[in-house]
């Protein structure tokens, strides 16, 4: 028959298919190496260095090398690698749950408000337009020092200010594909509108969700650096932007002390959108042709 | 007493220039296993009636304002959301047009058929599985069982359209509403879809309600027909006895418009026919005149002063002031 021409081989899935796009790219592969050495890091590392990082070690402002301490000591003498090390923990933790926080939000906002249109839409893109005017920075600094400086407030402050972008992208993902006819023929086959967001819609409108997230928890980690370097963290946990910014007045005479958290911070925040990068080149199938 | 009885029927569409009925007293019944069929041209309100028999008017553009559709003594146009819900896939099913966009790219097809199968049927993983992979092989698949874990885009359009037959039928529905299944798909996959269609109504019984605008298909496929137009019956009868003596202006014209119906090949044939002038914008519809007049070879000051009523003559029905004497 005609329309049975096609050899029946065994089918290869979506999935597969975008792990092949994303190995083809390169720096994203790489980066992806990079980035699982770091986490890693932050899973192993303590057990390396079991002692609190906050203990005075050695003698303040040892360069990198001195006396076996990879990366010196600080301005109270604390051992810097010690504190990297624990502090990636903090940084990874803040900036993954923030990302997810403000992935769950966003998904939730913006699917209901494409999915219902009408006023639910009105009610709910006014309410993200309120919160993408705020100053972010100013915002979760508000936040964070009205309900106090702990982890739990600081990602909670990150996701509050970040949710936006994806609620955006979700609310036009669903609005392009709720007009789909797939979705109409799911609704006549008896889908009920939760099965429709989240079984029918949801799974279609990921791949630009996906990326965006990836690309956020970049963002949270650079935006918690900023927040503890402005000494808005919890003073009893390490993370990457308060050594710095407990180190910032020592920055001529110890440029380690700021240097090596900070490229910490850079490393990890480039592999995160590059393979974000990757993911969106992987995910987009306009983009496969490439 | 028919399965399905349409009293009435009354859909209103809102636009920027007011509320218009796109579909405007429709009446109609569809008999245990018959095979009827919705003839008209784009924007006669065909899909509309289908969706508007589905519970699936558009919200908030549209709403059923008037009628009754009496499903086994219930009346759908009043039934609630979730009756309607267990019904669509269940009881009455739908096929759509474009097999290329109506299956859901990130599932497999079994999955998709499986997916109904545990929905309405309550079956378990595996059981739905296996009866999906029956399915599609009952549908004519090649090696269901390898081509169940296919994504739709692995298949053509033929396989694709069969698919949706298989979820449209997976629960045995007692109606099966087909939106003009064949019109995107080439000529010889159009005659293998309808062998199948017509091969699975003679196993389940299933009632089917063919919307198109293909008269040979018509012809091929119902028993009794339905032609619409600017969202009003205009016509309706037994197949063979509307295409023998059409009695609306329109039906001819439709019957005209497509050459072996009414020629055989040895005669000699008149030039095709073509009706003139479009479907009027559903701005003018629901006035209390002949929506056809303006088109209409035959038409008098009557045509636009009034809507014409129904004409019954022998075994059809006619909405046209005219009918007995063009007849």
């Amino acid at each position: 028959m005609s329309d049975q021409t096609q050899p029946a081989e065994r089918a290869s899935s979506p999935l597969a298919e975008t792990v092949q796009m994303f190995l083809k790219n390169h720096a994203a592969v790489v980066a992806l190496v990079v980035l699982t050495c770091i986490v890693i890091g932050a899973v192993v590392g303590p057990f390396v260095y079991p002692n609190d990082p906050f203990d005075m070690v050695w003698a303040p402002f040892s360069p990198p090398g001195e006396e076996g301490y990879i990366f010196g000591t600080d301005y109270l003498g604390r051992d810097l690698a010690a504190m990297i090390v624990h502090g990636a923990q903090v940084s990874l933790t803040i900036g993954l749950a923030a990302a997810f926080m403000s992935v769950f939000i966003g998904i939730t906002i913006g699917a209901l408000a494409g999915f219902y249109r009408g006023w639910v839409e009105e009610v709910l893109m006014r309410f993200t337009e309120f919160f993408q005017v705020l100053p972010t920075l100013l915002f979760s600094m508000v936040i964070v020092a009205l309900f106090g400086a702990s982890l739990v407030t600081v990602t909670i402050a990150i996701g509050a200010v970040s949710w936006t972008a994806v609620a955006r992208i979700t609310r036009a993902e669903f609005l392009r594909i709720r007009e789909l006819e797939y979705v109409m023929a799911s609704r006549s086959a008896g889908a009920g509108n939760l099965k429709l967001m989240f079984g029918v819609i949801l799974p279609n409108a990921a791949p630009p969700i996906i990326v965006q997230a990836a690309l956020m928890v970049g963002t949270a980690i650079l935006f918690e650096a900023g927040l503890s370097f402005l000494g808005l963290t919890d003073p009893n946990v390490v993370s990457w932007g308060q050594i710095i910014g407990s180190n910032r007045q020592y920055i001529l005479d110890a440029q380690w002390t700021v240097t090596i958290p900070g490229l910490a911070i850079f490393v990890t925040v480039l592999a995160i959108s590059l393979v974000g990068d990757g993911l969106n080149d992987a995910l987009n199938p306009k983009l496969r042709q490439r | 007493m028919p399965l399905l009885s349409v009293q009435n029927l009354r859909v209103e569409l809102k636009t920027r220039d007011g509320i218009f009925p796109v579909i405007d007293d429709v009446s109609f019944t569809l008999d245990e296993g018959e095979n009827l069929a919705i003839v008209g041209e784009s924007g006669c309100g065909k899909s509309m009636t289908a969706l508007a028999l589905m519970g699936l008017v558009p919200h908030p553009v549209g709403r059923l304002a008037a009628g009754q559709i009496l499903f086994a003594d219930e009346d759908l146009a009043q039934a609630n959301e979730t009756r309607m819900r267990s019904l669509r896939g269940n009881e009455i099913s739908m096929i759509f047009q474009e097999p290329m966009t109506s299956l859901n790219p990130v599932y497999t097809v079994g999955e998709q058929i499986a997916e109904v199968l545990r929905r309405h049927q309550g079956l378990g993983d595996k059981a739905a599985w296996a009866q999906a992979v029956d399915l599609l092989d009952a549908v004519g698949i090649p090696n269901a069982r390898t081509r169940a874990e296919a994504y739709p885009h692995q298949m053509s359009g033929g396989q694709r359209q069969r698919v949706m037959i298989a979820i449209a039928l997976a629960c045995r529905p007692k109606i099966l509403i087909a939106d003009e299944p064949t019109t995107a798909l080439d000529v010889t996959v159009q005659a293998q879809i309808f062998d199948l269609l017509h091969e699975l109504r003679e196993q389940t019984g299933t009632a089917m309600i063919l919307i198109t605008h293909d008269m040979g298909v018509v012809a091929e496929m119902a028993e009794r027909m339905i032609v619409m137009y600017a969202g009003r019956r205009v016509e309706d009868g037994p197949v063979a006895d509307v295409i023998a003596t059409p009695r609306h202006p329109y039906t001819r014209g439709l019957i005209s418009c497509v050459p072996h119906l009414t020629e055989t090949l040895t005669d000699e044939r008149p030039q095709l026919t073509e009706i003139p002038g479009i479907v009027p914008s559903l701005k003018t519809f629901g006035q209390d005149n002949c929506l056809f007049a303006e088109r209409c070879a035959h038409a008098s000051d009557q045509c636009q002063s009034g809507r014409p009523q129904d004409v019954v003559m022998g075994t059809q029905r006619v909405a046209c002031w005219h009918a007995e004497t063009i007849a």
